[in-house]
């Protein structure tokens, strides 16, 4: 898709060795335990220097399984990155993000697999296909246990294929992780929807694992917001990733203050809106999205307009301005609302018993457990809303969590 | 400004002591001259002998960690050019260039009418000085030339006497380092009647081997054979091997020292270990001729901040405080000190203390560096994204030196990223200095 150039483009091989060679290989590195999957960082880039790539993704997978995808969407500046001891030598940190997408491309183009261990004879249900059931799948298939993803979507892999920013991952890339995992046996069933078009019997299954992630965006609350030009961020980022882009006008605003409204302003502004503007109802300092994505987005020409509430879209038949109390008009052609996912557990939950906390699932930080204890849990349906690698980090302990409760 | 300018082995005059290494860098007199032109005091030409025939490939290398080049290997002989063309090029560069100095490497068969007749045509065509070349490890040695004559002090002694027998001008003799004691065959050339040295020629080596095709480097057609290695990786060889003949009683004579110059303080090290000269081809072929600027610049920068004025003024400085481990001081005393608000938080110290030396760096809490990493991973069942990170080092990850414990190796130093951070420092133990030798006359008297 043009107009979609890439954020961080890779490394030329030479130049990662000369940053691999920049890293101080600390003891009981400051990097690794900002990382919410603990890769050994100073491991696998002291591989990369010794030219040992299938070893440094071997090192990276065997922590996160999502290396690929995390090594491209990790907001590194307040993790890894963040943490590296270069900043107290007012030095550039290592760019461990871009190394490690050294490996992980290096992985893919020479047709890496993953270990799988001796079959166990057990057997776990996913529900959803988003990076926590991918984590939580991988590592009970390394521990031999066959695993079963069911997802209600056509393709795999959650928001990794249907709402990251195009500028930051693909869903071709995100085709590369879901296909490592059926290669390594994980099975596969999408369009299958639990509670929906598909029944699980949970007796079919030793544990279950729920990784549903978030559902739609919340609704705005205001006169015209189902009116022709008004969308949710969610369907607009999937749309123009996976299918064709949504009807948009010259001139878009988006609501919100949060990763997910930038991600959607930023690329309407990629895909051609001339004036994108978004609006926040509190202040710069109060907004969710990191302070990076805030200014990446100014770079790419988004305007701000702070503390402003909408009342009310308005229109003929379709868009033509969101009002903001008497004060404030802002013409525009489409409006994007991202105002946060409500929660899509209430179903799963209710049937099986499993206990919830504001819309999200309780589950034992440690184990993933549920007030089902056949069921375990982890990712967005959990924590609210958070990285790719807090998922993968959720799943994976989850599995553990399983792996400890089976024996 | 410092004073560069030299005066070598009883003759051998130029305007500063930097000189292009007999070698690639002084092949051909267009390329001597264009050297002159950007500073350098003098040239060793590519060793003059009966033509040779080379192959292809002739270099290999050694990067350390992305940088290209820390020691270079060759395989390339002596110069493929006729006698007559290098003599006529040398007369040119004299005719052009009178106060630089031109010294010609010579390496012909080992005959006594043969090395009379080389010698009387170079110093014809005007060369200041003659360097034998009874170094080259490769290639040359096989046929009874090079370092076969380097390593046999008597051959050595016998043919530099040939040359004293016909020569006029300054005879230098190259030393192999490829050899038990290089002493040996520096007083067989004194014995000879050598003016002076030149050390080290290169290091027979292998540089390394391709893994794929499992041919050494350099690959000509499959095979490759052992070469001759310089550059910065054999500085530390070269200032050992110029100290030892430097500070031996039965050589005394003038050295132009080899080996891993590339700057101005390896000339510097090299000259307060007693050197008169100093010659470089890695450094030139790695980065051309210019590189001469700053050595010049350089040199005389610092030689004027210390106050010399000329290089007799510190050569030799640093020779008598070598001496044999026995009579070092055992009562002297350092401590390893780390500066808390310097430290950065790499614990680079702590695994090189505990795994490489002498377990006395800790961490507080732990009592070996296992239980910390395992204390590390114990926190992490949960961690929670943060927007603000903070850049300060924990404290907890400050290491701490167990003074009592600590023997003053100072690897801890060595291995710390940050400048002035640890530092090594004396500790008043009380004691008088005693050395070794002290201590067991004093247990056997």
């Amino acid at each position: 898709m043009s107009g979609f150039a890439e954020l961080h483009p890779p490394f030329t091989p030479q130049a990662a060795v000369v940053e691999a060679n920049r890293c101080l290989y600390c003891y009981d590195a400051p990097c690794t335990g900002a990382c919410p999957t603990h890769i050994d960082v100073p491991r696998f880039i002291k591989q990369i220097a010794g030219a040992n790539l299938n070893g440094a993704a071997q090192t990276i997978l065997a922590s996160n399984v999502l290396g690929l995808s995390c090594s491209r969407v990790c907001p590194v500046d307040v993790l890894c990155e963040g943490a590296c001891v270069m900043h107290n030598l007012n030095k550039k940190p290592i760019e461990i993000g871009r190394l490690q997408r050294r490996a992980m491309d290096h992985f893919y183009e020479s047709g890496g697999r993953l270990p799988q261990g001796a079959p166990s004879g057990k057997k776990v249900a996913c529900i959803g296909a988003g990076p926590a059931s991918l984590a939580c799948a991988a590592e009970l298939r390394r521990n031999g246990c066959a695993v079963t993803i069911f997802d209600k979507k056509p393709l795999a892999g959650g928001l990794n294929t249907y709402g990251v920013a195009q500028y930051k991952f693909t869903p071709e890339d995100s085709r590369k992780e879901v296909e490592l995992l059926r290669a390594a046996g994980v099975e596969f069933r999408n369009g299958a929807e639990i509670g929906g078009n598909v029944n699980l019997n949970d007796r079919d299954f030793d544990a279950v694992f729920i990784g549903v992630g978030l559902g739609p965006t919340q609704p705005l609350g205001v006169p015209g917001e189902n009116m022709p030009g008004v969308h949710n961020a969610i369907d607009f980022i999937a749309a123009y990733k996976t299918a064709t882009p949504l009807p948009m006008g010259s001139r878009v605003v988006v609501i919100g203050g949060g990763n997910t409204a930038i991600d959607a302003a930023v690329a309407a502004r990629r895909l051609g809106a001339a004036d994108v503007t978004m609006i926040y109802r509190r202040t710069e300092a109060d907004m969710s999205a990191f302070a990076f994505e805030y200014q990446h987005a100014r770079h790419e020409g988004v305007q701000f307009r702070f503390q402003a509430r909408p009342s009310a879209i308005t229109g003929n038949g379709k868009v033509e301005a969101v009002e903001c109390g008497a004060d404030l008009r802002l013409p525009c052609d489409t409006v994007i609302v991202s105002i946060g996912q409500s929660k899509a557990v209430e179903a799963i939950a209710a049937a099986n018993g499993i206990a919830l906390e504001k819309g999200r699932v309780v589950a034992k930080p440690e184990t993933g457990q549920t007030s089902n204890p056949k069921y375990f849990a982890g990712g967005d349906c959990v924590n609210g809303g958070r990285e790719v690698v807090d998922a993968v980090a959720e799943g994976k302990r989850a599995a553990k969590g399983i792996l400890a409760w089976l024996t | 400004m410092a004073d560069l300018s030299t005066n070598f082995a009883g003759g051998i005059r130029c305007p500063n002591p930097f000189w292009l290494a007999s070698g690639p860098p002084a092949n051909c007199g267009d390329q001597v001259m264009r050297a002159f032109d950007a500073g350098w005091g003098g040239a060793v030409w590519k060793t003059i002998g009966d033509p040779i025939v080379n192959v292809s490939s002739r270099y290999s290398s050694v990067d350390l960690n992305g940088t290209r080049m820390m020691g270079l290997n060759n395989i390339e002989l002596i110069s493929d050019r006729p006698i007559e063309t290098n003599l006529r090029e040398i007369a040119e560069v004299k005719k052009r260039y009178p106060r630089h100095a031109v010294i010609a490497s010579l390496m012909v068969e080992s005959k006594r009418e043969v090395w009379h007749d080389m010698v009387k045509r170079a110093e014809d065509a005007g060369s200041d000085g003659l360097e034998l070349n009874f170094g080259c490890p490769h290639g040359m040695s096989e046929r009874g030339m090079g370092s076969a004559v380097g390593q046999v002090p008597e051959y050595a002694c016998m043919i530099t006497e040939w040359v004293k027998e016909a020569a006029r001008t300054p005879v230098l003799v190259k030393l192999t380092p490829n050899i038990t004691d290089i002493r040996t065959v520096a007083r067989a050339a004194k014995r000879g009647g050598a003016d002076g040295l030149s050390a080290i020629n290169t290091i027979n080596s292998i540089t390394g081997i391709d893994l794929d095709t499992l041919t050494p480097r350099p690959d000509v057609g499959g095979k490759s054979s052992h070469g001759g290695y310089c550059g910065p990786a054999v500085k530390p060889i070269a200032l050992h091997m110029i100290q030892q003949i430097a500070a031996d009683a039965q050589v005394g004579l003038p050295i132009s020292a080899i080996g891993g110059v590339a700057g101005w303080r390896d000339a510097a090290e090299f000259i307060l270990l007693g050197a008169g000269t100093v010659q470089a081809c890695t450094a030139p072929m790695h980065y051309g001729f210019r590189i001469v600027e700053d050595m010049i610049d350089g040199l005389s920068n610092w030689m004027d901040s210390k106050g010399y004025k000329t290089l007799d003024d510190f050569r030799g400085l640093s020779i008598p405080r070598v001496t044999d481990w026995q009579h070092l001081d055992l009562n002297f005393k350092i401590v390893a000190r780390i500066d808390e608000d310097k430290c950065i938080g790499c614990q680079l110290c702590y695994a090189a203390c505990w795994d490489g030396a002498h377990q006395c760096i800790h961490v507080d809490g732990f009592s070996k560096p296992e239980e910390a990493v395992a204390a590390t991973r114990a926190l992490l069942v949960r961690t929670p994204t943060t927007q603000a990170v903070s850049h300060a080092v924990p404290p907890k990850r400050v290491p701490k030196v167990d003074e009592h414990e600590c023997v003053g190796c100072n690897l801890c130093w060595l291995v710390c990223p940050v400048e002035d951070c640890i530092t090594m420092a004396r500790i008043d133990n009380g004691l008088a200095p005693q050395s070794w030798a002290q201590r067991t006359a004093a247990r056997t008297s």
